[in-house]
Protein backbone atom coordinates (compact mmCIF):
# COMPACT_ATOMS: atom_id res chain seq x y z
CA UNK A 1 0.00 0.00 0.00
CA UNK A 2 1.22 3.45 -0.88
CA UNK A 3 0.97 6.34 1.28
CA UNK A 4 -1.92 7.61 3.17
CA UNK A 5 -3.60 10.28 0.92
CA UNK A 6 -6.12 11.37 3.84
CA UNK A 7 -5.78 10.45 7.32
CA UNK A 8 -7.29 11.34 11.14
CA UNK A 9 -9.79 13.58 9.16
CA UNK A 10 -12.94 14.74 11.45
CA UNK A 11 -15.32 16.49 9.95
CA UNK A 12 -18.94 17.15 9.58
CA UNK A 13 -21.22 18.90 6.96
CA UNK A 14 -24.33 20.56 8.50
CA UNK A 15 -28.11 20.47 6.56
CA UNK A 16 -28.30 23.88 3.92
CA UNK A 17 -24.33 24.89 4.58
CA UNK A 18 -22.05 25.94 2.28
CA UNK A 19 -18.18 25.12 1.95
CA UNK A 20 -15.50 25.64 0.00
CA UNK A 21 -13.13 21.95 -0.04
CA UNK A 22 -9.48 23.13 -0.61
CA UNK A 23 -5.76 22.41 -0.74
CA UNK A 24 -3.90 22.51 -3.30
CA UNK A 25 -3.73 19.94 -6.17
CA UNK A 26 -3.19 16.56 -5.15
CA UNK A 27 -4.01 17.12 -1.70
CA UNK A 28 -7.20 15.14 -1.44
CA UNK A 29 -10.05 17.16 -2.38
CA UNK A 30 -11.24 14.04 -4.87
CA UNK A 31 -10.59 11.20 -3.00
CA UNK A 32 -12.42 12.78 0.03
CA UNK A 33 -15.47 13.46 -2.21
CA UNK A 34 -14.79 9.86 -3.32
CA UNK A 35 -15.08 8.77 -0.02
CA UNK A 36 -18.12 10.81 0.88
CA UNK A 37 -19.85 9.36 -2.23
CA UNK A 38 -18.98 5.77 -1.11
CA UNK A 39 -17.52 4.92 -4.36
CA UNK A 40 -14.62 4.27 -2.65
CA UNK A 41 -13.79 2.43 0.96
CA UNK A 42 -11.61 3.59 3.49
CA UNK A 43 -9.00 1.55 4.27
CA UNK A 44 -9.77 2.22 7.93
CA UNK A 45 -11.99 4.58 9.37
CA UNK A 46 -15.76 5.72 9.50
CA UNK A 47 -17.41 7.28 7.62
CA UNK A 48 -21.11 8.39 8.24
CA UNK A 49 -23.47 10.02 6.16
CA UNK A 50 -26.99 11.59 7.00
CA UNK A 51 -26.37 9.94 10.46
CA UNK A 52 -25.96 6.32 9.29
CA UNK A 53 -22.01 4.86 9.66
CA UNK A 54 -22.41 3.85 5.63
CA UNK A 55 -19.92 0.65 5.69
CA UNK A 56 -22.52 -1.75 6.92
CA UNK A 57 -25.19 0.54 4.49
CA UNK A 58 -27.38 -2.19 2.60
CA UNK A 59 -27.28 -2.09 -1.42
CA UNK A 60 -30.74 -0.32 -1.78
CA UNK A 61 -29.70 2.45 1.60
CA UNK A 62 -26.86 3.25 -0.24
CA UNK A 63 -28.82 3.58 -3.58
CA UNK A 64 -31.09 5.89 -1.85
CA UNK A 65 -28.11 7.94 -0.44
CA UNK A 66 -26.80 8.34 -3.67
CA UNK A 67 -29.87 9.67 -4.43
CA UNK A 68 -30.00 12.56 -2.03
CA UNK A 69 -26.33 13.23 -3.34
CA UNK A 70 -25.82 15.62 -6.41
CA UNK A 71 -22.20 14.85 -7.81
CA UNK A 72 -20.03 17.14 -10.42
CA UNK A 73 -16.80 15.53 -10.94
CA UNK A 74 -13.64 16.71 -11.94
CA UNK A 75 -13.62 14.75 -15.10
CA UNK A 76 -17.59 15.52 -16.04
CA UNK A 77 -18.00 11.57 -16.78
CA UNK A 78 -20.87 12.26 -19.25
CA UNK A 79 -22.16 9.10 -20.97
CA UNK A 80 -20.53 9.19 -24.16
CA UNK A 81 -23.43 7.84 -25.81
CA UNK A 82 -26.14 10.47 -24.90
CA UNK A 83 -26.95 13.54 -25.40
CA UNK A 84 -26.26 16.87 -23.18
CA UNK A 85 -30.06 15.99 -22.58
CA UNK A 86 -30.32 12.41 -21.63
CA UNK A 87 -27.01 12.64 -20.03
CA UNK A 88 -28.80 15.94 -17.83
CA UNK A 89 -32.19 13.85 -17.09
CA UNK A 90 -30.30 10.82 -16.32
CA UNK A 91 -30.98 11.05 -12.36
CA UNK A 92 -34.47 11.48 -12.87
CA UNK A 93 -34.48 8.54 -15.02
CA UNK A 94 -33.27 5.87 -13.34
CA UNK A 95 -35.32 6.65 -11.06
CA UNK A 96 -37.99 5.29 -13.09
CA UNK A 97 -39.52 8.49 -13.42
CA UNK A 98 -41.72 9.23 -16.96
CA UNK A 99 -39.65 11.11 -19.63
CA UNK A 100 -42.53 13.58 -20.25
CA UNK A 101 -42.78 14.20 -16.89
CA UNK A 102 -39.47 15.55 -16.52
CA UNK A 103 -38.35 17.40 -19.87
CA UNK A 104 -39.40 20.41 -19.40
CA UNK A 105 -37.84 21.10 -16.12
CA UNK A 106 -34.68 19.60 -17.98
CA UNK A 107 -35.05 21.93 -20.51
CA UNK A 108 -35.55 24.82 -18.58
CA UNK A 109 -31.99 23.92 -16.23
CA UNK A 110 -30.50 23.49 -20.02
CA UNK A 111 -31.24 26.73 -20.87
CA UNK A 112 -30.21 28.33 -17.70
CA UNK A 113 -26.76 27.14 -17.78
CA UNK A 114 -26.69 28.21 -21.26
CA UNK A 115 -27.26 24.84 -23.15
CA UNK A 116 -30.47 25.53 -24.87
CA UNK A 117 -28.93 25.30 -28.30
CA UNK A 118 -26.47 22.41 -27.75
CA UNK A 119 -29.32 19.73 -25.72
CA UNK A 120 -28.66 17.51 -28.82
CA UNK A 121 -25.00 17.04 -28.79
CA UNK A 122 -23.29 14.49 -27.78
CA UNK A 123 -20.49 15.16 -25.09
CA UNK A 124 -17.24 14.54 -27.64
CA UNK A 125 -18.42 17.91 -29.84
CA UNK A 126 -18.74 20.52 -26.56
CA UNK A 127 -15.98 22.27 -25.77
CA UNK A 128 -15.05 22.13 -21.83
CA UNK A 129 -17.04 24.61 -20.46
CA UNK A 130 -19.84 23.19 -22.13
CA UNK A 131 -19.09 19.99 -20.75
CA UNK A 132 -19.01 21.65 -17.37
CA UNK A 133 -21.97 22.93 -17.02
CA UNK A 134 -24.11 19.75 -18.52
CA UNK A 135 -22.11 18.31 -15.38
CA UNK A 136 -23.06 20.69 -13.17
CA UNK A 137 -26.95 20.49 -14.21
CA UNK A 138 -27.06 16.44 -14.11
CA UNK A 139 -25.92 16.77 -10.78
CA UNK A 140 -28.62 19.91 -9.75
CA UNK A 141 -31.46 18.30 -11.79
CA UNK A 142 -32.97 16.20 -8.57
CA UNK A 143 -32.56 19.04 -6.38
CA UNK A 144 -29.79 16.95 -4.01
CA UNK A 145 -29.76 17.67 0.10
CA UNK A 146 -26.18 17.71 -0.55
CA UNK A 147 -23.96 18.76 -3.57
CA UNK A 148 -20.49 17.55 -4.10
CA UNK A 149 -18.74 19.73 -6.87
CA UNK A 150 -15.04 18.95 -7.80
CA UNK A 151 -13.37 22.04 -9.73
CA UNK A 152 -16.54 23.22 -10.84
CA UNK A 153 -15.42 26.16 -12.27
CA UNK A 154 -12.41 24.88 -13.72
CA UNK A 155 -12.86 24.95 -17.05
CA UNK A 156 -15.12 28.17 -17.45
CA UNK A 157 -14.12 31.84 -17.82
CA UNK A 158 -14.82 34.01 -14.62
CA UNK A 159 -17.70 35.21 -15.84
CA UNK A 160 -19.78 32.06 -16.35
CA UNK A 161 -17.60 30.83 -13.01
CA UNK A 162 -18.84 33.73 -10.95
CA UNK A 163 -23.03 32.92 -12.73
CA UNK A 164 -22.22 29.31 -11.26
CA UNK A 165 -21.55 29.91 -7.93
CA UNK A 166 -24.27 32.33 -7.55
CA UNK A 167 -26.56 29.21 -8.92
CA UNK A 168 -25.02 27.19 -5.81
CA UNK A 169 -25.21 29.93 -3.22
CA UNK A 170 -28.82 29.51 -4.04
CA UNK A 171 -29.49 26.51 -4.14
CA UNK A 172 -28.43 26.13 -0.48
CA UNK A 173 -30.68 28.81 -0.18
CA UNK A 174 -33.55 26.21 -1.57
CA UNK A 175 -32.01 23.87 1.23
CA UNK A 176 -29.10 22.20 -0.30
CA UNK A 177 -25.76 21.09 1.91
CA UNK A 178 -23.05 22.58 -1.13
CA UNK A 179 -19.05 21.17 -0.95
CA UNK A 180 -17.27 23.34 -3.61
CA UNK A 181 -13.62 21.12 -3.62
CA UNK A 182 -11.59 23.95 -5.06
CA UNK A 183 -7.91 25.52 -5.19
CA UNK A 184 -9.39 28.95 -7.28
CA UNK A 185 -8.47 31.32 -4.51
CA UNK A 186 -9.93 34.47 -6.68
CA UNK A 187 -13.16 32.02 -6.74
CA UNK A 188 -13.48 31.59 -3.17
CA UNK A 189 -12.76 35.27 -2.38
CA UNK A 190 -15.82 35.92 -4.46
CA UNK A 191 -18.41 34.76 -1.80
CA UNK A 192 -16.80 34.04 1.84
CA UNK A 193 -17.45 30.31 3.06
CA UNK A 194 -15.98 27.81 5.55
CA UNK A 195 -13.37 26.85 4.25
CA UNK A 196 -12.50 22.92 4.94
CA UNK A 197 -8.62 23.38 4.25
CA UNK A 198 -6.57 19.69 3.68
CA UNK A 199 -3.18 19.33 4.07
CA UNK A 200 -0.62 16.38 4.28
CA UNK A 201 -3.46 14.52 4.62
CA UNK A 202 -4.73 16.44 7.32
CA UNK A 203 -7.99 18.49 7.37
CA UNK A 204 -8.85 21.54 9.39
CA UNK A 205 -11.17 24.47 9.30
CA UNK A 206 -11.20 27.86 8.30
CA UNK A 207 -14.14 29.45 10.02
CA UNK B 1 -38.67 22.26 -2.33
CA UNK B 2 -39.75 25.53 -3.40
CA UNK B 3 -39.54 26.58 -7.20
CA UNK B 4 -36.25 26.00 -8.20
CA UNK B 5 -33.99 28.86 -8.90
CA UNK B 6 -33.64 28.38 -12.89
CA UNK B 7 -37.52 28.72 -13.59
CA UNK B 8 -37.22 31.94 -12.37
CA UNK B 9 -34.40 33.75 -13.90
CA UNK B 10 -34.93 33.79 -17.40
CA UNK B 11 -31.53 32.69 -19.59
CA UNK B 12 -29.21 36.27 -19.42
CA UNK B 13 -26.85 36.40 -22.15
CA UNK B 14 -23.14 36.88 -21.13
CA UNK B 15 -21.36 37.82 -24.77
CA UNK B 16 -17.38 36.87 -22.84
CA UNK B 17 -18.59 33.07 -22.83
CA UNK B 18 -18.11 31.24 -25.96
CA UNK B 19 -20.37 27.98 -25.21
CA UNK B 20 -23.38 31.02 -25.11
CA UNK B 21 -22.85 32.46 -28.46
CA UNK B 22 -24.53 30.18 -30.58
CA UNK B 23 -26.66 30.40 -34.01
CA UNK B 24 -30.42 30.11 -32.73
CA UNK B 25 -31.66 28.89 -36.02
CA UNK B 26 -29.95 25.63 -34.55
CA UNK B 27 -32.89 24.63 -32.49
CA UNK B 28 -34.02 21.11 -33.19
CA UNK B 29 -37.39 20.37 -32.99
CA UNK B 30 -37.79 17.07 -31.30
CA UNK B 31 -35.41 15.57 -28.50
CA UNK B 32 -33.97 12.67 -28.93
CA UNK B 33 -34.54 10.42 -25.63
CA UNK B 34 -35.07 7.24 -24.34
CA UNK B 35 -31.60 5.91 -26.37
CA UNK B 36 -30.75 2.81 -24.52
CA UNK B 37 -27.98 3.36 -21.90
CA UNK B 38 -26.08 0.34 -22.67
CA UNK B 39 -24.42 1.58 -26.22
CA UNK B 40 -26.23 -0.38 -29.36
CA UNK B 41 -25.12 -1.20 -32.65
CA UNK B 42 -21.66 -1.65 -31.25
CA UNK B 43 -18.71 -4.11 -33.51
CA UNK B 44 -19.94 -6.89 -30.74
CA UNK B 45 -23.58 -6.76 -30.66
CA UNK B 46 -23.78 -6.64 -34.31
CA UNK B 47 -21.68 -10.29 -34.05
CA UNK B 48 -23.87 -11.32 -31.30
CA UNK B 49 -26.70 -10.68 -34.07
CA UNK B 50 -25.34 -12.89 -36.63
CA UNK B 51 -24.20 -15.93 -34.20
CA UNK B 52 -28.07 -15.50 -32.82
CA UNK B 53 -29.10 -15.26 -36.35
CA UNK B 54 -27.42 -18.44 -37.66
CA UNK B 55 -28.01 -20.64 -34.09
CA UNK B 56 -32.00 -19.76 -34.77
CA UNK B 57 -31.80 -20.52 -38.45
CA UNK B 58 -30.15 -24.17 -37.62
CA UNK B 59 -32.34 -24.95 -34.44
CA UNK B 60 -35.68 -23.80 -36.28
CA UNK B 61 -34.70 -26.43 -39.04
CA UNK B 62 -33.90 -29.04 -36.72
CA UNK B 63 -36.91 -28.64 -35.05
CA UNK B 64 -39.03 -28.24 -38.76
CA UNK B 65 -37.34 -31.80 -39.67
CA UNK B 66 -38.49 -33.18 -36.07
CA UNK B 67 -42.08 -32.19 -36.67
CA UNK B 68 -41.97 -33.18 -39.91
CA UNK B 69 -40.92 -36.38 -38.96
CA UNK B 70 -43.56 -36.83 -35.91
CA UNK B 71 -46.31 -35.70 -38.54
CA UNK B 72 -44.91 -38.59 -41.57
CA UNK B 73 -44.50 -41.22 -38.85
CA UNK B 74 -48.09 -40.41 -37.53
CA UNK B 75 -49.53 -40.77 -40.71
CA UNK B 76 -47.60 -44.18 -41.40
CA UNK B 77 -49.17 -45.87 -38.12
CA UNK B 78 -52.38 -44.62 -38.77
CA UNK B 79 -52.70 -45.87 -42.40
CA UNK B 80 -50.93 -49.17 -42.01
CA UNK B 81 -50.26 -49.95 -37.95
CA UNK B 82 -53.66 -52.46 -38.37
CA UNK B 83 -52.99 -53.77 -41.36
CA UNK B 84 -51.69 -56.77 -43.12
CA UNK B 85 -51.10 -58.09 -46.35
CA UNK B 86 -51.10 -61.80 -47.83
CA UNK B 87 -48.94 -62.26 -51.03
CA UNK B 88 -50.00 -64.55 -53.19
CA UNK B 89 -47.22 -65.61 -55.81
CA UNK B 90 -48.51 -66.92 -59.45
CA UNK B 91 -47.23 -70.95 -59.81
CA UNK B 92 -47.70 -72.74 -62.99
CA UNK B 93 -48.25 -76.04 -61.54
CA UNK B 94 -51.22 -73.89 -59.50
CA UNK B 95 -54.54 -72.48 -59.98
CA UNK B 96 -54.33 -68.84 -58.15
CA UNK B 97 -57.68 -68.25 -58.16
CA UNK B 98 -58.07 -71.05 -55.50
CA UNK B 99 -54.87 -70.49 -53.76
CA UNK B 100 -56.09 -67.23 -53.24
CA UNK B 101 -60.07 -68.17 -52.04
CA UNK B 102 -57.98 -70.86 -49.65
CA UNK B 103 -56.16 -68.18 -48.26
CA UNK B 104 -58.35 -65.54 -47.63
CA UNK B 105 -60.49 -68.93 -46.01
CA UNK B 106 -57.83 -69.70 -43.68
CA UNK B 107 -57.46 -66.15 -42.73
CA UNK B 108 -61.12 -65.11 -41.53
CA UNK B 109 -60.73 -67.84 -39.38
CA UNK B 110 -57.94 -66.22 -37.66
CA UNK B 111 -58.73 -64.71 -33.68
CA UNK B 112 -58.33 -60.61 -34.10
CA UNK B 113 -58.87 -60.26 -37.86
CA UNK B 114 -61.46 -57.89 -38.76
CA UNK B 115 -62.48 -58.30 -42.44
CA UNK B 116 -60.58 -59.80 -45.16
CA UNK B 117 -60.29 -58.57 -48.86
CA UNK B 118 -58.89 -60.10 -51.56
CA UNK B 119 -57.48 -57.46 -54.05
CA UNK B 120 -59.19 -57.70 -57.52
CA UNK B 121 -56.75 -58.49 -60.37
CA UNK B 122 -57.56 -55.15 -61.72
CA UNK B 123 -56.54 -53.58 -58.90
CA UNK B 124 -53.61 -55.05 -58.61
CA UNK B 125 -52.74 -54.28 -61.82
CA UNK B 126 -53.11 -50.67 -61.06
CA UNK B 127 -50.76 -50.52 -58.42
CA UNK B 128 -47.88 -51.69 -60.44
CA UNK B 129 -48.21 -48.52 -63.21
CA UNK B 130 -46.06 -46.69 -61.92
CA UNK B 131 -43.24 -48.86 -62.35
CA UNK B 132 -44.38 -50.80 -64.93
CA UNK B 133 -46.60 -47.92 -67.25
CA UNK B 134 -49.46 -48.05 -68.46
CA UNK B 135 -51.10 -49.84 -71.72
CA UNK B 136 -48.65 -53.19 -70.72
CA UNK B 137 -50.90 -56.32 -70.76
CA UNK B 138 -50.32 -57.44 -67.56
CA UNK B 139 -52.47 -60.47 -67.74
CA UNK B 140 -48.78 -61.95 -69.95
CA UNK B 141 -46.81 -61.30 -66.40
CA UNK B 142 -47.28 -63.49 -63.69
CA UNK B 143 -48.21 -60.60 -61.37
CA UNK B 144 -48.46 -61.83 -57.37
CA UNK B 145 -52.39 -61.32 -56.02
CA UNK B 146 -52.99 -59.86 -52.90
CA UNK B 147 -55.09 -60.07 -49.42
CA UNK B 148 -55.53 -57.22 -47.31
CA UNK B 149 -56.27 -57.91 -43.90
CA UNK B 150 -57.49 -56.03 -41.19
CA UNK B 151 -56.70 -56.39 -37.44
CA UNK B 152 -58.85 -55.13 -34.49
CA UNK B 153 -56.48 -53.09 -32.79
CA UNK B 154 -57.33 -54.71 -29.37
CA UNK B 155 -56.83 -58.41 -29.97
CA UNK B 156 -53.44 -60.32 -30.11
CA UNK B 157 -53.38 -62.45 -32.60
CA UNK B 158 -51.36 -65.47 -32.71
CA UNK B 159 -49.54 -64.10 -36.30
CA UNK B 160 -46.57 -66.57 -35.88
CA UNK B 161 -49.05 -70.20 -35.67
CA UNK B 162 -50.84 -68.27 -38.81
CA UNK B 163 -48.28 -67.63 -40.74
CA UNK B 164 -47.07 -71.31 -40.76
CA UNK B 165 -50.51 -72.60 -41.22
CA UNK B 166 -50.79 -70.62 -44.40
CA UNK B 167 -47.59 -71.79 -45.77
CA UNK B 168 -48.39 -75.33 -45.08
CA UNK B 169 -51.79 -74.95 -46.52
CA UNK B 170 -50.71 -72.43 -49.50
CA UNK B 171 -47.18 -72.80 -50.02
CA UNK B 172 -47.49 -69.80 -52.71
CA UNK B 173 -48.67 -67.54 -50.28
CA UNK B 174 -46.79 -65.45 -47.59
CA UNK B 175 -47.85 -63.43 -44.78
CA UNK B 176 -46.68 -59.35 -44.76
CA UNK B 177 -46.76 -57.71 -41.46
CA UNK B 178 -46.42 -54.52 -41.92
CA UNK B 179 -46.40 -53.82 -38.45
CA UNK B 180 -42.94 -54.90 -38.42
CA UNK B 181 -42.05 -51.92 -40.60
CA UNK B 182 -43.76 -49.81 -39.05
CA UNK B 183 -42.03 -50.25 -35.68
CA UNK B 184 -38.96 -49.75 -37.69
CA UNK B 185 -40.19 -46.87 -39.78
CA UNK B 186 -41.37 -45.65 -35.94
CA UNK B 187 -37.58 -46.22 -34.30
CA UNK B 188 -36.19 -44.15 -37.06
CA UNK B 189 -39.17 -41.09 -36.85
CA UNK B 190 -38.23 -41.31 -32.90
CA UNK B 191 -34.42 -41.13 -33.67
CA UNK B 192 -35.21 -38.76 -36.08
CA UNK B 193 -37.52 -36.41 -33.67
CA UNK B 194 -35.08 -36.84 -30.75
CA UNK B 195 -32.03 -36.01 -32.92
CA UNK B 196 -34.05 -32.67 -33.94
CA UNK B 197 -35.06 -31.95 -30.29
CA UNK B 198 -31.70 -32.14 -28.91
CA UNK B 199 -30.06 -30.17 -31.34
CA UNK B 200 -32.74 -27.78 -30.36
CA UNK B 201 -31.74 -27.88 -26.84
CA UNK B 202 -28.20 -27.98 -27.61
CA UNK B 203 -28.18 -24.31 -29.79
CA UNK B 204 -30.36 -23.09 -27.01
CA UNK B 205 -27.77 -24.02 -24.58
CA UNK B 206 -25.00 -22.26 -27.21
CA UNK B 207 -27.15 -19.13 -27.67
CA UNK B 208 -27.24 -18.80 -24.07
CA UNK B 209 -22.70 -19.20 -23.72
CA UNK B 210 -22.96 -16.29 -26.86
CA UNK B 211 -25.04 -14.03 -25.08
CA UNK B 212 -23.44 -14.12 -21.72
CA UNK B 213 -20.17 -14.00 -23.25
CA UNK B 214 -21.50 -10.88 -24.95
CA UNK B 215 -22.96 -9.23 -21.90
CA UNK B 216 -19.48 -10.19 -20.06
CA UNK B 217 -17.81 -8.23 -22.38
CA UNK B 218 -20.32 -5.43 -22.88
CA UNK B 219 -20.16 -4.75 -19.56
CA UNK B 220 -16.80 -4.81 -19.13
CA UNK B 221 -16.57 -2.56 -21.93
CA UNK B 222 -19.02 -0.05 -19.83
CA UNK B 223 -17.38 -0.30 -16.79
CA UNK B 224 -17.88 3.44 -16.28
CA UNK B 225 -20.77 4.03 -17.25
CA UNK B 226 -22.05 1.34 -14.87
CA UNK B 227 -20.02 3.05 -12.15
CA UNK B 228 -21.55 7.01 -13.51
CA UNK B 229 -25.38 5.05 -13.47
CA UNK B 230 -24.49 3.98 -9.69
CA UNK B 231 -23.23 7.17 -8.80
CA UNK B 232 -26.25 9.08 -10.45
CA UNK B 233 -28.61 7.21 -8.36
CA UNK B 234 -29.27 4.06 -10.24
CA UNK B 235 -29.87 0.46 -8.31
CA UNK B 236 -28.80 -3.21 -9.55
CA UNK B 237 -31.73 -3.41 -10.63
CA UNK B 238 -32.32 -0.55 -13.71
CA UNK B 239 -29.29 -1.22 -14.51
CA UNK B 240 -29.70 -5.06 -15.33
CA UNK B 241 -32.97 -4.16 -16.77
CA UNK B 242 -31.21 -2.06 -19.31
CA UNK B 243 -28.95 -4.40 -20.52
CA UNK B 244 -31.84 -7.37 -20.30
CA UNK B 245 -33.72 -4.72 -22.97
CA UNK B 246 -30.55 -4.29 -24.81
CA UNK B 247 -30.11 -8.26 -25.19
CA UNK B 248 -33.73 -8.80 -25.92
CA UNK B 249 -33.58 -6.72 -29.25
CA UNK B 250 -30.35 -8.44 -30.09
CA UNK B 251 -31.77 -11.72 -29.42
CA UNK B 252 -34.96 -10.28 -31.45
CA UNK B 253 -33.04 -9.33 -34.23
CA UNK B 254 -31.05 -12.46 -34.26
CA UNK B 255 -33.89 -14.96 -33.58
CA UNK B 256 -35.92 -12.86 -36.24
CA UNK B 257 -33.38 -13.54 -39.04
CA UNK B 258 -32.61 -16.57 -38.76
CA UNK B 259 -36.69 -17.50 -38.18
CA UNK B 260 -37.04 -16.08 -41.51
CA UNK B 261 -34.37 -17.43 -42.96
CA UNK B 262 -35.55 -21.07 -41.94
CA UNK B 263 -38.88 -20.19 -43.17
CA UNK B 264 -37.96 -19.28 -46.38
CA UNK B 265 -35.94 -22.05 -46.92
CA UNK B 266 -38.62 -24.66 -45.65
CA UNK B 267 -41.12 -23.00 -48.24
CA UNK B 268 -38.98 -23.04 -50.81
CA UNK B 269 -38.34 -26.72 -50.13
CA UNK B 270 -41.91 -27.55 -50.12
CA UNK B 271 -42.07 -25.61 -52.89
CA UNK B 272 -39.11 -27.65 -55.13
CA UNK B 273 -40.69 -30.99 -53.42
CA UNK B 274 -44.54 -30.61 -54.64
CA UNK B 275 -42.91 -29.02 -58.29
CA UNK B 276 -41.44 -32.49 -58.54
CA UNK B 277 -44.45 -34.39 -57.23
CA UNK B 278 -45.95 -34.76 -60.77
CA UNK B 279 -43.51 -37.57 -61.38
CA UNK B 280 -43.57 -41.32 -60.14
CA UNK B 281 -40.59 -41.53 -57.91
CA UNK B 282 -41.96 -38.37 -55.64
CA UNK B 283 -45.25 -40.67 -55.16
CA UNK B 284 -42.52 -43.07 -53.45
CA UNK B 285 -40.71 -40.73 -51.75
CA UNK B 286 -44.15 -39.18 -50.42
CA UNK B 287 -45.78 -42.55 -49.31
CA UNK B 288 -42.29 -42.59 -47.24
CA UNK B 289 -41.80 -39.28 -46.15
CA UNK B 290 -45.54 -37.75 -46.23
CA UNK B 291 -45.62 -34.37 -48.21
CA UNK B 292 -42.63 -32.27 -47.45
CA UNK B 293 -44.51 -29.20 -46.07
CA UNK B 294 -45.26 -28.32 -42.06
CA UNK B 295 -48.33 -26.43 -42.45
CA UNK B 296 -48.59 -23.32 -40.05
CA UNK B 297 -48.03 -25.26 -36.77
CA UNK B 298 -44.43 -26.15 -38.30
CA UNK B 299 -44.17 -22.45 -39.12
CA UNK B 300 -45.68 -21.65 -35.15
CA UNK B 301 -42.61 -24.11 -34.08
CA UNK B 302 -39.95 -21.58 -36.05
CA UNK B 303 -41.50 -18.66 -34.80
CA UNK B 304 -41.21 -20.21 -31.46
CA UNK B 305 -37.75 -20.95 -31.58
CA UNK B 306 -37.01 -17.29 -32.49
CA UNK B 307 -39.02 -16.09 -29.45
CA UNK B 308 -37.42 -18.52 -26.95
CA UNK B 309 -33.89 -17.56 -28.32
CA UNK B 310 -34.52 -13.67 -27.81
CA UNK B 311 -36.05 -14.45 -24.18
CA UNK B 312 -33.02 -16.45 -23.31
CA UNK B 313 -30.65 -13.59 -24.49
CA UNK B 314 -32.85 -11.29 -21.98
CA UNK B 315 -32.39 -13.71 -19.09
CA UNK B 316 -29.16 -14.61 -19.46
CA UNK B 317 -28.30 -11.06 -19.56
CA UNK B 318 -29.81 -10.02 -16.77
CA UNK B 319 -28.47 -12.73 -14.63
CA UNK B 320 -24.89 -12.33 -16.10
CA UNK B 321 -25.63 -8.41 -15.14
CA UNK B 322 -26.68 -9.01 -11.54
CA UNK B 323 -23.99 -11.52 -10.85
CA UNK B 324 -21.45 -8.92 -11.94
CA UNK B 325 -22.95 -6.37 -9.94
CA UNK B 326 -22.55 -7.80 -7.21
CA UNK B 327 -19.18 -9.19 -7.99
CA UNK B 328 -18.18 -5.61 -8.47
CA UNK B 329 -19.35 -3.90 -5.02
N1 LIG C 1 -7.18 5.26 -6.90
C1 LIG C 1 -6.07 5.77 -6.33
N2 LIG C 1 -5.15 4.93 -5.81
C2 LIG C 1 -4.04 5.40 -5.22
N3 LIG C 1 -3.76 6.69 -5.14
C3 LIG C 1 -4.64 7.58 -5.64
C4 LIG C 1 -5.84 7.16 -6.26
N4 LIG C 1 -6.52 8.26 -6.67
C5 LIG C 1 -5.76 9.31 -6.30
N5 LIG C 1 -4.64 8.92 -5.69
C6 LIG C 1 -3.59 9.77 -5.13
O1 LIG C 1 -4.17 10.46 -4.06
C7 LIG C 1 -3.66 11.77 -4.00
C8 LIG C 1 -4.79 12.74 -3.95
O2 LIG C 1 -5.42 12.77 -5.19
P1 LIG C 1 -6.73 13.62 -5.41
O3 LIG C 1 -7.69 13.23 -4.39
O4 LIG C 1 -7.13 13.45 -6.83
O5 LIG C 1 -6.22 15.09 -5.15
P2 LIG C 1 -6.90 16.47 -5.52
O6 LIG C 1 -8.26 16.19 -6.02
O7 LIG C 1 -6.90 17.25 -4.24
O8 LIG C 1 -6.06 17.11 -6.54
C9 LIG C 1 -2.75 11.95 -5.20
O9 LIG C 1 -1.40 11.83 -4.76
C10 LIG C 1 -3.10 10.82 -6.10
O10 LIG C 1 -1.98 10.39 -6.81
MG1 LIG D 1 -9.10 16.52 -7.78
Amino acid sequence: MGPEVLKDINFSIAPRSFQYLTGPSGAGKTTLIRLILMALKPTRGLVHLFGQDVSRLEATTLTDFRRKMGVVFQDFRLLDHLTVYENVALPLRVLGKEEAGYRAEVVELLRWVGLGERMHAVPSVLSGGEKQRAAIARALISRPQLLLADEPTGNVDPGLGRRLLRLFMELQTLGTAVVIATHDLALMEQYDAPRLVLADGHLHVDA
Amino acid sequence: MSTPDWRAEPAEQDEEDEGFVQPKSRLPVNLRRDQPLVPVDTVAGRALVVVIAILTFLAALSAGGALMAARASEQWRGAVANEMTIQVRPDPRRNIEADLARAAELARAVPGVASVRAVPRTESDKLLEPWLGAGLDLIELPVPRLIVLRLNAAAASDLVAFSQTLRREVPSATLDDHRLWVRRLSTMANTIILAGVAIVMLVLVAAALAVAFATRGAMAGSRDSVEVLHLVGADDEFIAREFQNRFITLGLRGGGAGGLAAVVVIALLGWLASAWSATPEADQLQAMFGAFEIGWSGYGVVVLVAVIVAAIAGLVSRVTVRHYLKAMS
